[in-house]
């Protein structure tokens, strides 16, 4: 029985509690029940298909923060072996919000940085809803610096609201940190792929999210501000979130006609949240896809090619004709 | 006397008469100031040293050896990319903008002298749709940077901005990666990047160009801060301490070198600058 759903999921769920019942009453005797059970699963996936073609980017936006969807560490435990956690940022705390470790991918060793949220109340307030303070974000380049160093690749995961809005983040320097990582990833010395797997929010997500590839998951987000930031602000009206997320067109297919993301990663029907494992295999896919060509790719066309990816983002008109 | 740094919100809400044209309200101390007089001043009071904001044109006046400045990139305009709409279409913003400031964006960037140093300039308009962070302030941010680069010299910007321009997206976030690789260049050819924060200096253009200098200087009373100070009640809902995010309190936390005057910005700039320079590798 499926607890947790979206409003527009209740046609599907519904129709998948009652194929439950129906099945836990099939003992392979009734006829008719086979027969039943065969056309509610039709149906079932007709809906799906229906529902999840025509999804708005606010529905969108509710998918990428559904609570059942796989985060950070339940893909590194489906794509990646031996992952060695490693904490601190050497100068004030470790910060739960990032999580950094070794890893391997398919054999090569590599270097993860991810945000993190927490699943149940405990592990939600544990993690700060997965929002960092500037520690998480200094941890996260103090383990940069080493990969670097040993000539590791990179791969970060994002998945945040935002930079925590807080007194201490504020009193540390957050914003220093953010801009920190924007122009120590922009030069930094070995491959880095980033992966948008939920929510990318704000200044807080783009922290870790400088690199040679840009990954989304299909039903993820990137965006300037949260859809409710941008309500608030500018409508004066939090309610209007669903208008703003139309407005500031912040989906994985829009985000890749307008050059921010280099490869949207497929969801399993019914979104990643439903599949853990199927939409991890297709992660996987994508980050050894991207990640190989990286790593024998010479360094100076490397990072040549990344400052072009990111002077290039932009739209611009000039009154001389050019573009 | 008490130096008065942050306006009283409260009591400058009263209404007290003023006359016409030559006689202003301070923002701070609320004193009744002649407005010529504060004019001269460079838009600081003389009675409470409150350093009023001012435009782009006038701050590089202030700074700049006279007749040495010339401009680059300024026709450089928005585009509409995302159709947006909210209260206002995003057109008629940027119209109105343009018609209040006679500029086409919020921000101007080209070459001067500073008491006869060669540099690249920066500076960011709040006036302009309060000196947000579209792709016209990011592409011209980053083309300071490179020309600094490659014309060998120093780079000095002043930020006055409210953050990332929401109208334009995720494409407006991604101006602080673009602005962050262009400095990344420039440290790399050890060339030096002054930056001055002037009030306000806040969300995505604090967390990428204004606080990556090699120095990092404050007006007085500046607010600089990643979040908001609304945002920041909400989420803590908690009153914030007087003087927060002011830069006081950033000095005092380490996150700036130094609050300096208005009246002394130009001779501490040539000063740092004359350390820094002509060091870089060609």
């Amino acid at each position: 029985m499926i607890l947790q759903y979206l409003d527009f999921e209740r046609p599907i769920v519904d129709l998948e509690n009652r194929l439950d019942q129906l099945k836990r009453l099939d003992d392979g005797t009734d006829k008719g029940v086979k027969e039943e059970i065969g056309k509610l699963e039709r149906k079932i996936g007709k809906i799906r298909k229906e529902v999840f073609s025509n999804l708005t980017r606010w529905q969108i936006t509710q998918l990428a923060r559904h609570p059942n969807r796989p985060y950070m560490l339940d893909y590194i435990g489906h794509c990646f072996r031996n992952f060695l956690e490693i904490h601190g940022d050497r100068a004030f705390r470790d910060d739960p919000p990032v999580v950094c470790g070794f890893a391997e991918l398919e054999g090569q060793r590599v270097l993860l940085i991810g945000q993190q949220k927490g699943r149940n109340t405990n592990e939600k307030i544990h993690r700060n809803f997965g929002m960092a303070n500037p520690e998480g974000y200094r941890k996260a380049l103090r383990v940069m610096k080493m990969a670097e160093k040993f000539r590791l690749p990179v791969i970060t995961f994002i998945d945040t609201p935002g930079a925590f809005p807080g007194i201490g983040a504020e009193e540390r320097g957050q914003s220093e940190a953010i801009a920190r990582n924007l122009l120590e990833m922009a030069h930094l010395k070995t491959p880095i792929v980033v992966a948008v797997i939920g929510e990318g929010g704000s200044g807080g997500a783009l922290a870790l999210g400088v690199g040679d590839e840009i990954l989304m998951m299909e039903h993820a987000v990137y965006s300037v501000i949260s859809p409710e930031g941008c309500a608030s602000i500018l409508w004066r009206d939090t309610a209007k979130a669903e208008v703003a997320a139309e407005m500031m067109k912040i989906t994985a297919p829009d985000l890749k006609k307008f050059g921010v993301i280099d490869r949207i990663v497929p969801e399993p029907l019914g979104g990643a949240h439903r599949d853990h494992k199927a939409a991890a295999d297709a992660l996987k896919a994508a980050l050894v896809e991207t990640l190989f060509p990286l790593v024998s790719m010479p360094l100076p066309q490397l990072l040549d090619r990344r400052y072009r990816k990111f002077r290039e983002m932009g739209a611009i008109k000039r009154k001389a004709g050019g573009a | 006397m008490a130096i008065r740094l942050f306006r009283k919100k409260d009591e400058s809400d009263k209404k007290i008469k003023i006359p016409e044209g030559m006689w202003i309200k301070c923002d701070a101390c609320l004193e009744i100031i002649y407005k010529p007089e504060v004019e001269r001043n460079l838009n600081v009071c003389p009675k409470c040293v409150y350093h009023f904001r001012i435009p782009a044109t006038e701050r590089i006046r202030a700074v700049t050896d006279e007749g040495t400045f010339a401009e680059f990139a300024d026709d450089m305009e928005s585009v509409d990319v995302l159709n947006f709409v909210d209260t206002k279409k995003y057109v008629d913003r940027l119209k109105e903008a343009k018609k209040k400031t006679g500029r086409k964006e919020a921000v101007i960037v080209g070459k001067g002298k500073i008491n006869g140093i060669d540099i690249v300039l920066s500076v960011l308009d709040f006036e302009f749709q309060g000196g947000s962070m579209g792709s016209v302030v990011g592409e011209k941010v980053a083309m300071a940077a490179e020309t600094a680069l490659e014309s060998h010299l120093p780079l000095v910007v002043f930020s006055a901005s409210g953050g990332a321009r929401m109208q334009e997206g995720t494409l407006s976030l991604m101006q602080m990666a673009k602005t962050g690789a262009a400095l990344a260049r420039l440290s790399d050819a050890r060339l030096p990047y002054i930056s001055v924060l002037t009030d306000p200096t806040t969300g995505g253009v604090a967390a990428s160009f204004a606080m990556l200098g090699d120095v990092i200087i404050s007006e007085p009373g500046a607010l600089v801060g990643f979040a908001g100070p609304r945002v920041i009640e909400q989420t803590i809902k908690q009153k914030l301490p007087e003087g927060f995010q002011r830069a006081e309190f950033l000095l005092e936390h380490g996150m700036v070198d130094m609050i300096v005057e208005r009246s002394r910005l130009k001779a501490t700039l040539t000063q740092i600058l004359r350390y820094l320079s002509g060091h870089g590798d060609r």
